[in-house]
């Protein structure tokens, strides 16, 4: 019995999951950037009052979980599991976010891809019928981000051209087995794929092959091509790595046209000095969950592909000299 | 690798030396020219006040080399201050190495670890973790002047 596989790496659903609601939550530089208005929530500040940036990035997390149930007035004893995962060592974000929720937890890992793996792996247990609602959460913090994968915040350094930021923001998504919404009508897991990219301030290009093989591999499982889709985002390829990815694409014969963008270019305007673009799994999660399913609710887009990318290495493999593993995770999301 | 290439299961037909160059070619180039001028000119601004606060010492009667380094420790004073009130590293991102190479960018190396690893307490955050970023300059300064010092007994 494989009836739902199609292809190699794709799910295609039988009943195709709703999104019920979804919520964002940001920090200040996000809500100054060119999607400030489409978040629901921007903080003053990304400490937000409590004791330390992680617990702070944890709140963040709760409080778009909590938003995403409001929004759709569902309790909480009505969602079977939450879902949610984030950077930091252990996703502590989450595991704490989790012990407030006080919900059956499946803790994630895909880097800054866990917003799309989230939504993939909500959605199959969903339609394998294990859970009839599922709350998917993704937080990422610049501050938490740079202590634990960089220098200390207030150290004096010049970043690289092709560096990235980290997005301060929280996204959640409901998915529910009825109701009304955009649905989840296909995912494409993605492989681990490494082009020997060393260079930790260039994540953007290490991603970008695994971006590119996921996309490869979704039109070839699911026999269709970029103009059928009217939005293709990859999660936080940046200005470097989405240049890299098309470039890719093309020499593999696909023509990804003007409806390929990246939520990292999004997310921020030239005039922020984030170099190559946002990052984080913040990114594509505040990103989806506020401007792209707005967009598909209007009426705008019709069918969206988010292909969320992830760089898979640590501070320690990268000292010990090992290339950046990077993997991309698709979900198509249909009005 | 990247070399299966049946059409059950298409891959990217970009070799990893090829990818290399793509990236080198899609990677802006560092702004050479423009950093080394701002970093001339904030770090000889650094090293000017530093000169000021010397002269001023010796204005006030004290020898030359103890004015050094009353000044010296009044620019490790100051760059603590800056970084403690999250001005430093504003600096940093303008002026690169003419921030980071005067005795100002190591006191920055410094109270930024101690800062940011504070809430992690006293002994395993601030006591192991200050010399994160200005350990490898001890290390090596300190055994490089242990070279230095030898060769100098040595040849005298």
């Amino acid at each position: 019995m494989n009836l739902k596989r199609v292809g190699n790496q794709t799910v295609v659903f039988a009943n195709p999951p709703v999104i019920l609601s979804s919520y964002s939550v940001v920090g200040p530089k996000e809500g100054q950037g060119p999607l400030g208005k489409s978040f629901d929530k921007v903080w003053k500040d990304g400490i937000n009052g409590e004791k330390s940036w992680e617990i702070a990035e944890s709140r963040m997390l709760q409080e778009a979980m909590q938003g995403a149930m409001d929004q759709a007035s569902i309790q909480k004893e009505q969602v079977d599991f939450m879902l949610a995962g984030d950077l930091l060592n252990q996703i502590i974000s989450s595991n704490f976010a989790a012990r407030q929720m006080a919900l059956p937890f499946i803790g994630l890992y895909g880097a800054c891809s866990t917003m799309a793996l989230g939504l993939a792996v909500g959605s199959m247990l969903i339609d394998g019928g294990f859970a009839e609602k599922i709350l998917v959460g993704v937080s990422s913090h610049h501050d938490t981000a740079e202590r634990q994968y960089r220098l200390p915040t207030e150290q004096g350094s010049q970043r690289a051209l092709s560096a990235q930021w980290t997005v301060t923001g929280a996204g959640s998504v409901l998915l529910s087995s009825s109701g009304v919404g955009p649905r989840i009508t296909s995912a494409t897991i993605g492989k681990v794929i490494d082009f020997a990219v060393k260079d930790v301030n260039n994540m953007g290009a290490a991603m970008a092959p695994a971006v590119a093989d996921t996309i490869l591999n979704h039109f070839q499982d699911i026999q269709l091509q970029p103009t059928d889709y009217s939005l293709i985002a990859s999660g936080d390829l940046g200005g470097v790595g989405l240049g890299l990815a098309c470039e890719l694409l093309k020499q593999s014969g696909i023509d990804t046209g003007t409806n390929f963008t990246d939520c990292g270019v999004l997310i921020y305007d030239d005039t922020q000095d984030v170099h190559a673009g946002g990052s984080g799994c913040g990114c594509s999660s505040v990103v989806f969950a506020g401007d792209i399913l707005q967009r598909i609710k209007a009426g705008e887009l019709n069918k969206v592909m988010l292909v969320g990318s992830g760089a898979l290495h640590s501070p320690t493999s990268a000292l010990q000299g090992e290339s950046i593993p990077g993997i991309g995770h698709a979900v198509v999301i249909e009005k | 690798m990247m070399d299966n290439q049946s059409s059950s299961k298409p891959a990217i037909p970009v070799s990893p030396e090829k990818y290399q160059k793509l990236t080198e070619q899609y990677t802006p180039k560092p702004t050479v020219v423009k950093n080394i001028i701002l970093a001339f000119i904030v770090g000889g601004i650094i090293c000017s006040i530093g000169q000021i606060i010397i002269n001023f010492f010796v204005s006030l009667g004290l020898a030359r080399l103890e004015a050094s380094t009353a000044a010296t420790a009044t620019m490790i004073f100051l760059g603590a201050l800056l970084t403690g009130l999250g001005i430093y590293d504003e600096i940093g991102k303008f002026a690169g190495a003419g921030s980071i190479v005067p005795v100002t960018g190591f006191a920055n190396s410094i109270v930024s670890p101690a800062m940011e690893f504070k809430r992690e307490g006293y002994v395993m955050g601030v006591g192991a973790k200050l010399f994160t970023v200005a350990g490898p300059v001890l290390v090596y300064g300190i055994a490089t002047s242990i070279v230095v010092g030898f060769a100098y007994y040595l040849l005298h």
